[in-house]
């Protein structure tokens, strides 16, 4: 068949250019748009080069909420993924317990965030909150509102109740893909548990546990509405992570430039630490 | 090493059997003697893989006992019964190299890390894949994935007893062979009760020297591929082993014998006696397609069939042979020639007359 040239053929690929202009271009290019330019109305756009990245990176409340923002996520992973594992090994195999186990521990995920937040910011109150008033009968001084350190720990325990489930189900769904044969091997070669742990289910858990810290890696690294329903980010700024400090900067402010630059650099914050871990889990074990 | 007997052992995987058609197996009594090289062969579903499953003590059965040098094990679990099973499909710790996967089972068993790497070395040397040892296991084909998964099986030194459950199936023919003579000297060299679970009577044959036959749930023969062969204990047997299998023929009572047609077949003395004591109706016999003899010539004892079709094997023909209404099957060599519907004289030796009553043997009485 001879090949006719026809140049009317790239309107085939406007669909695909159209499609990604949607869903990631032009929004993104709004941003772009206000991170180099000082915009005073309509008509009235300077443009300013890197002025706006260089102020905000020098910022020192960006700076703290970066890290702030850093540990909180550090802390989310290194509980919730071996908590998700641990709870996904525990729960039933199969049958009506294991259906029952899968609902009460799905139960957390479709409660909204701000309803999350609300409820944990009466539950763990002292006077009123039947968590906060047990943990003052203990003899223990909690108050999440005036305390850094109690802040802190109420919004890890609100995250880790909400988000543990998701990891434990994503696991739960991976350890029924282990077929029966590799235990009964394991059993016929005297494993111990630990050894069928980490020799049979962690690694067949490997793509399962990808997901499950990315997704909760970049959840927790754009959390807003609990901690700001929860803490309001107090005291003082103790619990202001970075979508907060963003959020005060863009509606309460209306720094629109700063507030743009400053996006862009939490976009590929999130966008380069999800690469890193997808590369170093992925190539962890790859042939030498 | 140990001896492993099955008493009066039946397992049935539904809760609550109703009948002898919920048992995969009846009850049977079994064993296996210290250092033997056995295969359990059957068709498919005949209850192998279970009674293999029993033994390892991954199926609890339902009824009957297990015991290892007169002990009973049935509460025991694999890893209390020391056993070495090598499963069907490969099963491999795929985020270890092919080492690490054949050291697995001695680290469990806490053999000393000198020890070890002897050991493996010397199992991956009798598999040859000695070349392949520090290769991610998962990367392996699926014939050498099947060696690391037996390796892990053959490494251990101190097993009760190592089980195979169709080891080969994975496997390509011409591999198959070396590695069923590869077992076959595993087991001479270390001596280790080896029970081999197959439905290829070749690889039955090969690899041990005495084969029980399963067959619904029963092993109905236990005997070395000779007695097998000629003396096939129940007419399956008859059947299953052998290619072409025993022509098996329905008959009644004649006078000094058995007839079907018009084609009466004198017995021995001893086979009418005992069949004037028998009042069971279900009679066979059996010949196997190698003991018919053809001769072109009529005699006395000949019957006259005709040539149905002849089937050239390469080193030997399968002649179908019409006898009145039955078909049989009979084996000649390769200079064999008639042609099709031509007449020719069968004779039926004796000695090679096998009268099955309700499916089973009658054997002379020392």
């Amino acid at each position: 068949m001879d090949k006719i040239p026809d140049n009317r053929a790239w309107w085939l690929v406007l669909p695909v250019f159209l499609l990604v202009a949607f869903s990631a271009l032009i929004p993104l290019m709004t941003v772009v748009n206000y991170s180099v330019q000082d915009i005073f109305g309509p008509g009235q756009a300077y443009y300013v080069g890197t002025e706006w990245f260089k102020e905000v990176l020098a910022d020192e409340r960006l700076q703290d909420s970066l890290i702030r923002q850093f540990v909180f996520s550090g802390f989310v992973l290194l509980i919730q993924i071996p908590l998700g594992i641990g709870v996904a090994l525990m729960m039933p195999k199969s049958g009506i317990k294991g259906s029952l186990c899968l609902i009460l521990i799905a139960i957390p995920l479709l409660i909204p965030w701000n309803v999350v937040g609300t409820i944990w910011q009466i539950f763990a109150r002292g006077d009123i909150g039947l968590f906060g008033w047990g943990i003052n009968q203990l003899g223990i001084d909690y108050n999440y509102t005036g305390d850094t350190l109690d802040a802190w720990l109420t919004v890890l325990l609100m995250d880790v109740w909400h988000w543990t489930p998701l990891v434990a189900l994503l696991c739960y769904s991976g350890l029924r893909a282990i077929p029966e044969a590799f235990y009964q091997a394991a059993e016929i070669d005297r494993a111990s548990k630990w050894a069928v742990f980490r020799y049979i289910q962690l690694p067949r858990l490997k793509s399962v546990l990808i997901i499950a810290v990315l997704l909760r890696f970049m959840d927790s690294f754009m959390i807003y509405i609990e901690p700001f329903v929860l803490t309001g980010g107090g005291p003082g700024s103790s619990t202001t992570f970075l979508s907060q400090t963003l959020t005060t900067m863009a509606i309460g402010q209306f720094d629109l430039g700063r507030a743009a630059a400053f996006s862009l650099i939490y976009f590929l914050i999130v966008l380069l630490i999800s690469w890193l871990f997808f590369t170093a889990i992925t190539h962890a074990d790859k042939e030498k | 090493m140990a001896e492993i007997q099955l008493k009066a052992l039946a397992h049935s995987y539904s809760d609550r059997p109703t009948g002898p058609d919920d048992y995969a197996i009846r009850q049977l009594d079994h064993v296996w003697h210290k250092g033997g090289a056995y295969a359990l062969l059957g068709p498919s579903g005949c209850g192998k893989s279970t009674m293999l499953n029993i033994i390892s003590g991954l199926i609890q059965p339902s009824e009957g006992e297990v015991l290892f040098d007169g002990k009973r094990v049935n509460e025991l679990s694999p890893r209390d019964r020391n056993i070495a099973q090598v499963f069907q499909f490969p099963v491999i710790y795929d985020s270890m190299t092919v080492y690490e996967n054949l050291a697995f089972p001695l680290k469990n068993n806490k053999v000393p890390a000198s020890r070890i790497k002897a050991r493996v070395q010397e199992i991956a040397e009798v598999l040859e894949i000695e070349d392949k040892l520090y290769k991610k296991a998962r990367n392996l084909t699926a014939d050498e994935k099947q060696k690391v998964s037996m390796g892990r099986g053959l490494v251990r030194e101190d097993v009760s007893a190592i089980l195979f459950d169709e080891p080969l199936t994975v496997i390509d023919p011409q591999l198959k062979w070396k590695l069923r003579r590869k077992l076959k000297q595993i087991h001479e060299q270390f001596d280790i009760t080896m029970v081999y679970v197959t439905h290829d009577q070749l690889e039955a044959s090969t690899f041990a020297d005495r084969i029980a036959v399963m067959y619904d749930g029963q092993v109905v023969q236990f005997g070395t591929p000779t007695e097998l062969f000629e003396a096939p204990n129940h007419t399956f047997v008859g059947y299953f082993i052998g290619s072409p299998g025993m022509n098996i023929v329905e008959v009644e009572r004649c006078s000094d014998g058995v007839c079907f047609g018009a084609t009466v077949l004198p017995l021995d003395s001893w086979q009418v006696d005992i069949l004037k004591r028998m009042t069971s109706g279900n009679l066979k016999i059996g010949i196997r397609p190698e003991f018919i003899e053809i001769s072109p010539i009529a005699s006395d004892d000949t019957y006259e069939a005709n040539v149905r079709d002849i089937e050239d094997l390469g080193t030997y023909k399968i002649v179908t042979v019409q006898l009145g209404a039955q078909e049989l099957k009979v084996r000649q060599g390769e200079e064999f020639e008639a042609s099709i519907d031509s007449p020719v004289h069968l004779s039926f030796p004796k000695q090679w007359l096998m009268l099955y009553v309700d499916e089973f043997l009658v054997q002379e009485q020392q």
